[in-house]
């Protein structure tokens, strides 16, 4: 069954996907969503020192993803504002890693598959790989649930219960890291956040409680993979962009039946 | 006298190379109701997260009983339109916790059937009393309030301070809360701390009130609480103090 590319690559975006819903809501309700991108365009960088160095992509993008995660802790509240900041360390990231890219390695590396994703090359490894992330991030993510709540409503009512804010946060970040890391391959560096705020967000009128988002989040980003990939296939359009297409969808129905309802 | 539930011994705390709070010295008891009021920027906020272990201390320390339960009130807390979150489910956090037990710790807050309600549904003052549900989950040793009244009516503030007793009264635990409504206050507390960037005066309501120190930071009033709550809404005609009335949000 694995012998087929189609369902490699739908079990890579269903891997992805219901990893990245879930935290995705947790950026959606700390207003996360542009260090999301920031990490995501951090991880150019990491791809090329993976290549500059010729060792594994994985480590080398959580590595450039945390850099981004300090730098911008650092920076902000320094003068800037932290979109301020953002919009400086995201880009500037991107533009710096493009350049590495094209600079230190040979001609044959595709650009376009680390910005938009290549998700129909999806091989046996890399679906290993995709997997073993997703459900580390799930397992992470589920694990730390409670106490992720707590410091996302109020830092001082977490540490009054004994939890430590920083803790989480420094959490999140890891887990960010690796969805960033292992959805390159699926939708791409440019298109990562997407799937990281889109379900969350088309989840978002139809619940009553942070667990039924997420589980929502999760079932909307699934169904979104395999229905951006049936697009792709049968309009011949690019299979990361299609994904991301067919979440927006899902969002502007939700959004209407909200409006419907008189929400 | 019993063994002090948490005691700041010569506390300070810096924050941004700023100095909050020098050499405090502050005990409570089982049982207790303290408040603390003092000017804006006066620290009362950073003493309460330096209690509660949220605030580290530049200069001596912050003890506490062991395995002493807390539950911590805190001033503002907003919550994203993004995150949806019933009554009920608020009330399960940390710790997740039966339907009675949410049922009964809103009945004690004095809001009973609010459970299936969306929290960002709630008036000001159903959330506030939500808040102190979930402060009161745990059976907390200590109550740990910030300016729990803010943004409350007077009748509202008075029916909230009522229930603080009754729940003192109830379950036994010390309280400790800063406030603004000072004639409130008066009437309310065990024990007044006026801080102001250290500690002015301590005392009973009555003494401190008396206080010089007190005096010049809250106005002239003569004695007890009678005294400065006829002070705040009418005329005084000594200026030479600095005359505060606060209201607005401390930073």
């Amino acid at each position: 069954m694995l012998d087929d590319f189609l369902v490699r690559a739908a079990l890579a975006g269903v891997g992805v996907a219901l990893a990245a819903a879930p935290l995705g809501c947790f950026v959606v309700w700390r207003r996360m969503a542009y260090f999301g991108e920031a990490t995501a365009h951090a991880a150019v960088l990491g791809v090329a020192l993976a290549l500059a160095l010729e060792v594994p992509m994985l480590p080398m993008i959580l590595l450039a993803a945390l850099a981004m995660a300090s730098a911008v802790s650092g920076l902000t509240g320094r003068g800037y504002a932290a979109d301020t900041v953002l919009g400086v360390l995201a880009h500037s990231a991107l533009a710096l890693g493009l350049i590495a890219v094209a600079l230190l390695t040979d001609t044959r590396i595709d650009l376009m598959a680390f910005l938009f994703g290549d998700i129909l090359a999806v091989s046996r490894a890399d679906l290993a790989i995709t997997w073993g992330g997703a459900l580390a991030v799930l397992g992470l993510t589920i694990w730390r649930w409670q106490a992720l709540l707590m410091a996302t409503l109020n830092p001082d009512l977490a540490r009054s219960a004994g939890i430590d804010p920083r803790r989480e946060e420094f959490g999140l970040t890891l887990a960010l890291a690796a969805v960033v890391a292992v959805a390159i391959k699926v939708v791409g560096v440019l298109l990562i956040a997407a799937l990281l705020v889109i379900p969350a967000a088309a989840a978002r009128p139809l619940v009553r409680t942070p667990e039924a988002m997420a589980v929502a989040a999760a079932i909307i980003g699934a169904v979104s993979a395999l229905a951006g990939l049936w697009g792709a296939f049968e309009f011949d359009a690019p299979a990361g962009p299609s994904i991301v297409c067919a979440a927006a969808a899902i969002f502007v129905v939700t959004t209407l039946l909200a409006a419907v309802r008189g929400r | 006298m019993s063994a002090p539930l948490i005691a700041a011994r010569g506390l300070g705390i810096r924050l941004d190379g700023r100095e909050i709070l020098t050499d405090v010295d502050f005990e409570i008891r089982p049982g207790e109701i303290v408040t603390v009021v003092g000017p804006n920027g006066s620290g009362k906020s950073t003493l309460l997260k330096a209690l509660i272990g949220a605030v580290k201390p530049s200069a001596g320390r912050v003890e506490r009983a062991e395995g002493l339960r807390l539950g911590y009130v805190p001033q503002k807390l907003a919550i994203d339109a993004s995150l949806p979150m019933t009554v009920g489910r608020f009330l399960s956090l940390p710790r997740r916790v039966s339907a009675e037990a949410i049922a009964a710790a809103l009945d004690k807050a004095g809001v009973p059937d609010l459970a299936n309600r969306q929290m960002k549904d709630l008036s000001g003052g159903q959330f506030q009393r939500v808040l102190l549900a979930r402060a009161l989950m745990d059976r907390p040793q200590t109550l740990l309030l910030d300016e729990p009244t803010q943004g409350l009516d007077q009748p509202g503030s008075a029916a909230f301070y009522r229930r603080i007793e009754e729940v003192r009264s109830e379950m036994g635990c010390a309280v400790l809360m800063v406030s603004h409504d000072l004639h409130v206050v008066m009437a309310a507390s065990d024990r007044v701390l006026c801080i102001n960037g250290h500690v002015c005066c301590e005392g009973t309501p009555e003494i401190v009130a008396g206080a010089p120190e007190y005096r010049a930071l809250f106005g002239s009033g003569t004695k007890g609480a009678l005294a400065l709550y006829r002070h705040e809404h009418s005329h005084d005609h000594d200026h030479s103090h600095p005359h505060h009335h606060h209201h607005e949000a401390d930073a």
